[in-house]
């Protein structure tokens, strides 16, 4: 099995050149399936690998294969070559899992759309792209991934390009990335010359022996890859080019912008553990970014309005705790994050899509409300996966996100306050996704007529993937079960354990932290009662008692201004940089072109005329000058050889 | 045949140029179907010589060396290396698609303008093969010759400011190197006692002093400078490429920049190693100057064909700065990145073309929601962006990549700064593409338009191809270089050490400072001679 590694990217591939070159000339059923069918297929061949490799034995588990030389130049090389170990098992069978139910769901959502080709050749060539991603041997393919994904980000963002907004989005994702990017280059480049190598396997290997371990230049490597994933993960200072993005067709926001694109930095992070558990300084930085991040985005989803922006500041949120969870050195508990957010946020967007389609088209929840009885199953859905993010137990939610909260108590990184911090953030995401769940799915329906009478439930295509991923959303847990609920094993650390031994013997560290039992399960206690009354509150306002909101929102009116504005960032960045590089720019183009080099040379084109326009005068064309001009020289060369 | 094939492929174009002149000017028709003919069948010959090239071999290739005019030592000499070797491939597949371009938006002076851009090949194509200098000045200045009248002749309305700027810059430049040519020939008489102006005798034999390379090298830096051009001499390039009917631009940015870059690479740097590296740093920070002053300037224009040009600037900054990296990635970098910028900007200049052709406007305030009436020009268009701005599986990224990495390498800071341009790159390309081909349509005009017919479709086609092979497969091109940039390293080697190590020093944040195989040489002249 293991030589139809590269299938698995291939696929999708196929797919995209089919219906891409194909455009406009295949009927829709044939485009979808194609579309369908290339990441089903690959799903089928990503779970094939996983169980061959879960076959061998714990620490031989490694898949490789190398397609070609791609560049060749000096000592500089670098393979098209994949490379399947337990860490990047989990994530093909995430991606091409979740990415097929989404596929399935698009050719419901995308059915009235006139570009529904266009659509799927690029969600195709996304898949594509984070397939090789996950799968890359060396950081250049990672390279080729992390901004093929990026480009089909800005693509379909961009989908309904003749709205501007749309358009402005998806071109400041691109280069909210590419200002990431520029730290992952510089990175990759430290590595080759330090290393002479962008072989993953070669730089884990040799990356303890040529850097000092918490030495500048390794944090400096850390820290600039870091940068990349601020701007891949909307972390700060890059996060806010994510809540735009919602401009794109809601799928696309579930698979690339909830479930899979954006968490390719804690990917990243993970895949690079050896080199960050060398830098520990950077792993402090990554910890405060995350746990920063998973705060701030939380209370602006306290007020938004526009049901996918909630959930845009959610994800934003949940990556912050994935990335806490990699700075505390607990990158099992990352990815097991990665994975259960990747279910429930998927369902938490193709829910909204759901309520969305039925809504034609409003995205409004202030003219939402009572949805329960028009749409069953997107409402129950959607229930698990908002119990599954407010980390109630027996979600899976609550076993990853409760194992985050613990390590960044325990772990040898963590500190209290990282804690108290991740729960009061768990209080608030309880308190917004249930204040979305109120105003959406209770109380008195606010829209219109015509869409009231519109309202009807999404087609099978779109609810089948939400009861999927529903029940992914539950059972997803149980893989992780935290070792203090009656010893049981958490089978996810064990699957990770071969991915991370690397870094532990490189910091002579143990990520697993200590901590008894007793602690571990009164911090547990203690979140889930906030989270309770969390949900309280939530319903006491939104769904009991709207004027009580309504009061308090004017009685903090300066702070729910803030809020809602989301702190001004955008409006700093753009009065801060945006603007005044643009003026720079005009400055540089008006007067340094145009006045001081072409003036520069004008003059001297200037100063060539007027002094041959003055020679010419001597040029008269008048034989009683020139005989003047002549004799007078005859008479100065005379004098000068007679008295000289 | 074999040892013919570079007279071959340099003068095809020439016997096109004598038999159009036979030709009727009223019959047009056979006048473009003869010129295209003629460039096809140069490029199938150019193709064929690739297929005979040695992949392995060091040295010249195809070598043909026969005095011309004796008692000067001129003579007729010819040869390729790898590097040489891509530049006509580039030049002899553009100019096919040039003069496809021009089919139906030239309508005047049809035979003039044909025969110019058959000529124009004669003199770049000789350029990038001669191994005499002379040879070279000549076909260097044969070129100027053809470029000035298609800008002065089938150019906008600004066409003779154009034309006329950038004649004078130009000759302003070839005339330092006129000069400078004329001084190596008599230092090679004063040496050897006969007249000679092989480059590969010149460069072999002829001790140059520190003081002498130093005039030397800035004359013909001078020269080529202008040509590339590196800031602050880049002022003619947005007048002439705006001012150009396409298929000037398009030859203008695709090959002619490089024929600066390409005289750095075969006489500045092989001839005199120690000035190079005293200059280098000068080199360095105007490359530098010039990767994010030509962006920032591109961000703000209002004409899209002058934003293209603003950014040949920018992107031939990465190319001089990849050069003067002076190490094999770079240097391998900047001649593969010299045949993705004559791809990449060579479409771009073709697109911005076929909208001006349609309608009659290259503002871009003038268009928006061009994707809606014209969906596989946008899709080209954004491949072709996507190339221009490094992104991975282009061709672009493979020559920036590698530029980078070898900038990174002699000068961290360097390396820092020319990073930021990536995203400057990014910036004004995807802002330039979303206000003309995504929005509303806002312009009733632009309802109209037609999406590529076949013609079109054959000139993009080939260079998508190609952007996509480089960008995929860079294995043959980089293998076929190779060799000869490692010649090119050893040459810039006889440098003295002393003054390499000044000039490119390793930056200290590295904490193992890998050895630089070019920098352990012996010490040469450069300081004894003082």
């Amino acid at each position: 099995m293991s030589e139809y590694l590269f299938l698995v990217p291939l696929l999708p591939f196929i797919g995209f050149l089919i219906n891409g070159l194909l455009l406009g000339r295949l009927p829709r059923p044939v485009v979808s399936f194609i579309a369908c069918a290339s990441v089903g297929l690959s799903f089928v061949i990503a779970l094939l690998l996983f169980f061959d490799l879960k076959a061998m034995p714990a620490d031989m588990r490694l898949i490789e294969q190398t397609l070609f030389t791609w560049i060749p130049a000096g000592s500089f090389h670098a393979n098209i070559a994949y490379m399947l170990d337990p860490l990047s098992a989990v994530m093909i069978l995430v991606v091409s899992g979740v990415g097929f139910v989404i596929h399935i769901y698009s050719v419901g959502y995308m059915h009235h759309d006139p570009c529904f080709g266009r659509y799927f050749t690029y969600m195709n060539l996304f898949t594509f792209a984070m397939l090789t991603l996950v799968l890359a041997d060396n950081f250049l393919l990672m390279f080729v991934g992390w901004e093929g994904v990026g480009l089909c980000s800005y693509l379909l963002i961009g989908f309904w390009y003749e709205k501007k907004s749309a358009a402005d989005a998806g071109k400041k994702a691109f280069i909210v990335n590419r200002i990431g990017d520029f730290g992952f280059l510089i990175g990759m480049f430290i590595i080759f010359w330090q290393i002479g190598s962008l072989d993953f396997q070669t730089v884990m290997a040799e990356a303890p022996h040529v850097f000092i371990a918490g030495g500048g230049l390794i944090t400096a490597v850390c820290l600039l890859l870091f940068m990349g994933a601020t701007g891949k993960s909307a972390q700060i200072p890059l996060f806010v080019w994510l809540p735009d993005a919602m401009e794109g067709p809601t799928p696309v926001s579930a698979l690339i912008h909830a479930a899979t694109m954006v968490t390719a930095g804690v990917y990243m992070i993970v895949r690079t553990n050896v080199l960050y558990m060398m830098a520990p300084d950077a792993m402090l930085v990554v910890a405060i970014i995350g746990v920063a991040t998973a705060f701030f985005a939380a209370t602006i989803g306290l007020a938004q309005n526009d049901i996918k922006r909630v959930l845009a500041y959610s994800t934003v949120s949940q990556l912050g705790y994935m990335f806490l969870a990699c700075g505390v050195g607990a990158f099992t508990a990352g990815i097991f994050h990665l994975m259960t957010h990747a279910f429930f946020k998927a369902l938490l967007f193709l829910g909204a899509g759901s309520v969305i389609h039925g809504m034609s088209n409003e995205q409004d929840m202030r003219y939402m409300g009572g949805l329960k009885k028009y749409m069953p199953i997107t409402f129950w859905t959607m229930l698990i996966a908002t119990l599954a993010i407010s980390g109630i137990p027996g979600f899976s939610g609550f076993f990853s996100k409760d194992e985050i909260l613990w390590k960044s108590f325990s772990s040898q990184f963590g500190h209290p306050v990282f804690w108290v911090l991740g729960v009061i953030t768990a209080g608030l995401t309880a308190f917004y996704m249930f204040r979305l769940i109120n105003m959406t799915f209770f109380g008195k329906g606010r829209m219109d007529d015509k869409t009231r009478k519109h309202l009807h439930e999404a087609p099978r295509s779109m609810t089948v993937p939400l009861i999927v991923l529903a029940v992914l959303s539950v059972v997803g847990g149980y893989v992780g079960l935290p070792h203090v609920f009656f010893g049981a094993t958490n089978y996810f650390e064990h699957w990770m354990a071969p991915v991370l031994s690397g870094g532990q013997a490189a910091s002579h560290a143990l990520a697993s932290g200590g901590g008894d039992t007793g602690t571990e399960l009164g911090l547990m206690a203690a979140s889930v009662l906030l989270v309770l009354i969390a949900i309280y509150f939530a319903y006491l306002l939104y769904n009991k008692s709207p004027e009580r909101a309504t009061s308090l929102r004017e009685k903090l009116s300066g702070m729910h201004k803030m809020i809602v504005n989301k702190y001004y960032v955008d409006e700093i960045y753009g009065a801060t940089i945006v603007r005044p590089l643009v003026y720079f720019s005009l400055f540089l183009w008006k007067v340094v072109d145009v006045v001081v080099i072409d003036g520069f040379i004008n003059g001297l084109a200037g100063a060539y005329s007027d002094v041959s326009g003055y020679l010419r005068t001597s040029q008269t064309g008048r034989v009683r000058s020139y005989a003047t001009v002549f004799v007078v020289g005859v008479v100065i060369v005379t004098a000068y050889f007679l008295f000289g | 045949m074999e040892n013919q094939i570079l007279t071959l492929v340099t003068f095809f174009p020439l016997l096109g140029v004598i038999l159009l002149m036979f030709v009727p000017r009223e019959k047009t028709e056979t006048i473009k179907v003869l010129a295209l003919v003629m460039s096809v069948v140069t490029m199938l010959l150019s193709f064929w010589m690739y297929g005979m090239f040695d992949p392995l071999a060091n040295g010249m290739q195809f070598d043909v060396n026969t005095p011309w005019i004796s008692s000067l030592g001129i003579n007729y000499h010819l040869g390729i290396d790898g590097i040489s070797l891509l530049l006509i491939l580039l030049t002899t597949i553009l100019t096919p698609l040039a003069i496809l371009a021009s089919w139906k938006s030239i309508r005047t002076a049809i035979k003039g303008y044909y025969i110019s851009m058959l000529l124009l090949e004669v003199g770049m194509v000789g350029v990038f093969c001669s191994l005499d200098l002379f040879m070279f000045y000549v076909f260097w200045e044969v070129m100027l010759v053809p470029m000035y009248f298609l800008i002065g002749l089938w150019g906008g309305p600004r066409r003779i400011y154009a034309a006329i700027k950038f004649v004078l810059f130009t000759m302003f430049g070839s005339l330092l190197m006129l000069v400078a040519i004329m001084y190596i020939l008599f230092e090679y008489q004063k040496y050897s006692g006969v007249f000679s102006f092989d480059m590969l005798k010149i460069l072999g034999e002829l001790p140059l002093g520190h003081q002498q390379q130093l005039w030397l090298f800035g004359a013909f830096a001078l020269a080529f400078a202008i040509k590339v051009p590196m800031f602050p001499f880049h002022t003619w390039l947005p007048d002439a490429h705006v001012e150009a009917p396409t298929a000037g631009s398009v030859i203008l940015a695709g090959v002619l920049l490089k024929m600066g870059t390409y005289g750095f690479i075969r006489i500045c740097l092989p001839l005199f190693p120690d000035a190079t590296i005293t200059f280098l740093p000068w080199i360095c920070v105007l490359s530098l100057i010039g990767i994010v002053y030509g962006a920032l300037v591109a961000m703000v224009q209002k004409d899209v064909k002058s934003l293209v040009a603003f950014s040949s600037v920018s992107h031939m900054g990465f190319i001089m700065l990849g050069m003067f990296a002076l190490n094999l990635e770079g240097l391998e970098g900047s001649v593969i990145q010299m045949i993705n910028h004559g791809i990449s900007t060579g479409a771009l200049f073709l697109l911005v073309g076929m909208l001006y052709e349609r309608r009659h406007t290259r503002l871009i305030e003038d268009f928006g929601g061009i994707a809606k009436v014209m969906p596989l020009y946008s899709a080209i268009f954004m491949i072709v962006t996507l190339s221009s701005i490094g992104l991975p599986l282009t061709n672009g990224f493979v020559g920036e990549f590698l530029i980078l990495l070898g900038v990174f390498k002699s000068n961290t800071v360097y390396g820092i700064i020319a990073t930021s341009g990536v995203i400057l790159s990014a910036c004004y390309m995807l802002w330039m593409y979303q206000r003309v081909i995504y929005g509303k349509i806002t312009k009733p005009e632009n309802e109209k338009l037609t999406d590529l017919d076949w013609r079109e479709k054959a000139i993009l086609i080939p260079l998508v191809l190609l952007i996509f092979w480089i960008g995929i497969y860079p294995k043959p091109f980089l293998d076929r270089m190779e060799p000869a940039v490692k010649q090119v390293l050893a040459q810039v080697s006889r440098a003295s050490t002393v003054e390499a190590e000044q000039a490119a020093p390793l930056n200290s944040m590295l904490e193992t400072p890998q050895t630089e195989p070019e920098t352990v040489t012996y010490n040469a002249d450069g300081d004894s001679h003082e």
